[in-house]
């Protein structure tokens, strides 16, 4: 099924696709409309063009590709599916997101995977093929992040404020330079074999959907951000 | 022992006469207190645990308990109270920041006892509820500004999505994990049977209260725990919680011994874990920011659902309300400085944010000047305590109130304020299994039932005194209200006239 966004509203474009009967939908001039793929179950949507803000916000069982760049808040609160942007991103994306996994072929803006969750089976993914800005993975909870830092050279492939107030899940980094700055809550260290294995289909599937050789994400060391467990995120308070 | 040492604040009275040493009190007691001595053949206590939930002394069976303020004192000083000479003694001792529970309990000003209300005399009859329909029936959302009929004379216009209410009382939001679940299931189902709302507070709805969904209001908070497309589309309408009258600007700390296997599943995070909310939204910093997360709310549950954003009575109330009102919001809900919480760091709670009263009178006023009344409701809470208060609300402005430290009272709650210990003897606020069993959720609704059954006889007697029969009619009708010792300004906040004007 074909939809052509061309001069639609997104109210009217959602509700378009929200009646479609088959899987797969492809939607053509997609230029800056709304929450796309927001309250739409079991669906494949391929998206051309630029989506606007709240793209797949509160996602459930359904894909998103985009051949574009992404705008902000995308993958808001996502529960299940997943997100592939042939492009870039804006800020807060992947905002709270329990599940499923968001990939993105290049930049993604501040506040990616603030607040980031896990819940038994589902361990969210955010992968960033180039940089990120500041506040990244704030108060991640759980789930992982990857940022793999394409097109950093003798720059820091993040912003700074990662992981304040982080306490749990894990963060990755491909960078020249061990990031500094942290927040007394997170740790750091080099990845060893065993954190590569666990990244490694994190990786894989990067590659596989951008096309990327992987040698070329061997020249760099990986870093490993994780919650401090000698100095965890504890209460500050004294109660009577 | 040195300024660590902090007397005893209350004392166990014991009526050795009438104690049978049973070991109620020993057994009731989470704080543990009470204690046989077997060397002796009697009861003791250690006071110095006591939180006066009162307990013990409700369940003694020879009423041979009473807890006492203690009348060691330090020497009187209306400057330096012996609270605060102890809160710096604590600081002094440990570092940390204070942390309490429930609401304000300072002396300040409550505006609701300084407003009194009408009743006809003579030239315009009072209304018996007894003989005479009284609606107190309340629809919250947004209200078209016109309405156009069919040749039979029915509506065609589309209405947006409601919440009706049989009464202008809800249940104000209070997460599972701060309620016990037989708190929680107790006002589920209170507010189903009274055809009113209870609101599932921050975290999450647990598939076994999934069928009151129709009286449910489904919360959405800077943790977004919980939250999903199911949980949106299971209520009757979704509140966007930014802040809370007992903590403005702050956000929440659930600590992880308090989530066990259900509180967990319900919030969807793993058990043991702490969850913590941010004190914003880190994707709104704006109207703008807010409406986006309004309509994306609105989308995922195909604007069915009315959209209620809460806010905090803090000093520029009233131009943040005209904010929200232009965001798309369906209603906007209000709550006061005094408005209770599971926890919150002390100063906050009793430094910040503004009486309820005036809030709401600043909010509605500005609203009907800018023209946009009709396009939300207001909903007000944080400390309304009585029917009395309701219909003063009422008159002032609002839509409909929330009340959450009430409805915990009739529960049991004897305002201990000790919530964030989990320790809840009266089963309300804890997750401790023993201490859970306490709370019967059948006579918890039960009670719940007859308190809004009682005060929405009693808004009916009041509104019958004032000649009015219809809640409608009551709403921003604030001839009906006058003040008693205020000032100039503070009646021109209120928008009321003086008793005796």
């Amino acid at each position: 099924m074909k939809i052509d966004a061309s001069n639609k509203y997104y109210k009217q474009l959602n509700k378009e696709i929200k009646h479609v009967q088959t899987r797969d939908i492809t939607v053509k001039n997609v230029l800056g409309q709304r929450y796309i793929g927001t309250g739409v179950k079991d669906k494949k949507l391929t998206l051309y063009g630029t989506p606007g803000n709240g793209m797949g916000a509160y996602l459930d069982h359904t894909d998103i590709e985009v051949f574009g760049n992404v705008q902000d808040a995308v993958g808001d609160t996502m529960n299940e599916g997943d997100i592939i942007v042939h492009g870039k991103a804006g800020d807060t994306l992947g905002y709270a997101m329990r599940g499923g996994r968001i990939y993105v072929q290049g930049d993604a803006g501040y506040r990616v995977g603030i607040h980031m969750k896990a819940y038994k089976n589902k361990q969210p993914e955010i992968v960033i093929g180039g940089c990120v800005g500041s506040f990244l993975g704030e108060y991640q909870a759980g789930g992982t992040i990857l940022v793999l830092g394409i097109g950093a050279q003798d720059t820091m492939p993040i912003g700074n404020y990662c992981g304040t107030g982080m306490h749990g899940g894990d963060m990755y980094i491909r960078s020249a330079f061990k990031p500094d700055f942290l927040p007394p809550q997170v740790s750091i260290e080099l990845c060893d074999s065993k954190d590569m294995a666990k990244i490694q289909p994190m990786i894989d599937r990067f590659c596989t959907y951008f096309d990327v050789k992987e040698d070329i994400l061997r020249d760099k060391p990986y870093y490993h951000i994780f919650p401090n467990a000698d100095n965890p995120y504890k209460s500050l308070y004294t109660t009577y | 022992m040195g300024i660590e040492y902090l007397y005893p604040e209350f004392e166990v009275h014991r009526n050795f006469d009438r104690c049978i040493k049973c070991r109620v009190c020993e057994r009731q007691c989470s704080e543990g207190v009470h204690f046989y001595d077997a060397e002796d053949d009697i009861m003791r206590a250690d006071e110095s645990k006591c939180v006066d939930c009162q307990r013990c002394v409700t369940m003694c069976p020879t009423r041979a308990l009473k807890i006492v303020k203690t009348e060691n004192t330090f020497r009187p000083n209306h400057n330096w109270h012996q609270d605060t000479i102890e809160e710096i003694y604590r600081q002094a001792t440990s570092g940390g920041a204070l942390l309490s529970s429930m609401g304000n309990p300072k002396d300040y000003p409550s505006y609701w006892d300084r407003i009194l209300l009408n009743a006809s005399q003579v030239t315009n009859p009072s209304i018996d509820p007894l003989r005479e329909p009284m609606e107190t029936k309340v629809f919250l959302g947004k209200k078209p500004h016109d309405l156009e009929f069919d040749s039979h004379g029915e509506v065609i216009s589309k209405l947006p999505p409601q919440i009706e209410l049989e009464l202008p009382v809800m249940f104000s939001a209070m997460s599972f994990g701060a309620l016990s679940e037989n708190a929680h299931k107790s006002l589920a189902r209170a507010a189903t049977a009274c055809g009113t709302c209870y609101n599932t507070g921050e975290g999450g709805l647990n598939k076994s209260l999934y069928p009151y969904g129709p009286n449910t209001i489904v919360q959405v908070a800077s943790g977004r725990f919980g939250v999903h497309e199911d949980y949106l589309k299971a209520g009757c309408a979704i509140e966007i919680k930014m802040g809370q009258g007992a903590k403005p600007g702050i956000g929440g700390h659930l600590p992880g011994r308090k989530i066990g296997p259900k509180v967990a599943e319900t919030r969807m995070i793993p058990e043991g874990s702490d969850a913590i909310s941010p004190a914003p939204h880190h994707d709104i910093y704006s109207i703008e920011d807010l409406r986006q997360l309004v309509y994306s709310l609105k989308e995922a549950t195909n604007y069915e659902k009315p959209v209620i954003v809460k806010i905090a009575a803090v000093h520029n109330v009233a131009a943040i309300a005209s904010g929200i009102a232009r965001s798309g919001a369906d209603i906007i809900a209000i709550d006061g400085f005094r408005g209770g919480t599971g926890a919150a760091p002390t100063r906050i709670r009793d430094n910040v944010g503004i009486p309820i009263e005036l809030a709401l009178a600043a909010v509605d006023q500005r609203l009907r000047d800018e023209k946009i009344r009709n396009d939300i409701s207001i909903v007000v809470g944080g400390s309304i305590r009585s029917s009395a208060d309701v219909v003063k609300a009422i008159a002032l402005g609002a839509d409909a109130c929330y009340i959450g430290t009430a409805a915990l009272i009739a529960l049991g709650c004897h305002l201990c304020r000790q919530c964030q210990r989990g320790l809840c003897n009266w089963g309300i606020a804890t997750q401790r299994e023993d201490l859970c069993r306490r709370l019967n959720p059948d006579i918890g609704t039960e009670h719940l039932i007859n308190l809004l059954t009682a005060w929405n006889n009693e808004i009916k007697e009041m509104m019958g005194g004032m000649g009015i029969n219809s809640i409608e009619a009551l709403r921003g009708n604030r001839l009906m209200l006058r003040g008693v010792g205020m000032t100039e300004k503070e009646l021109e906040i209120l928008g009321i006239k003086h008793a005796g004007e």
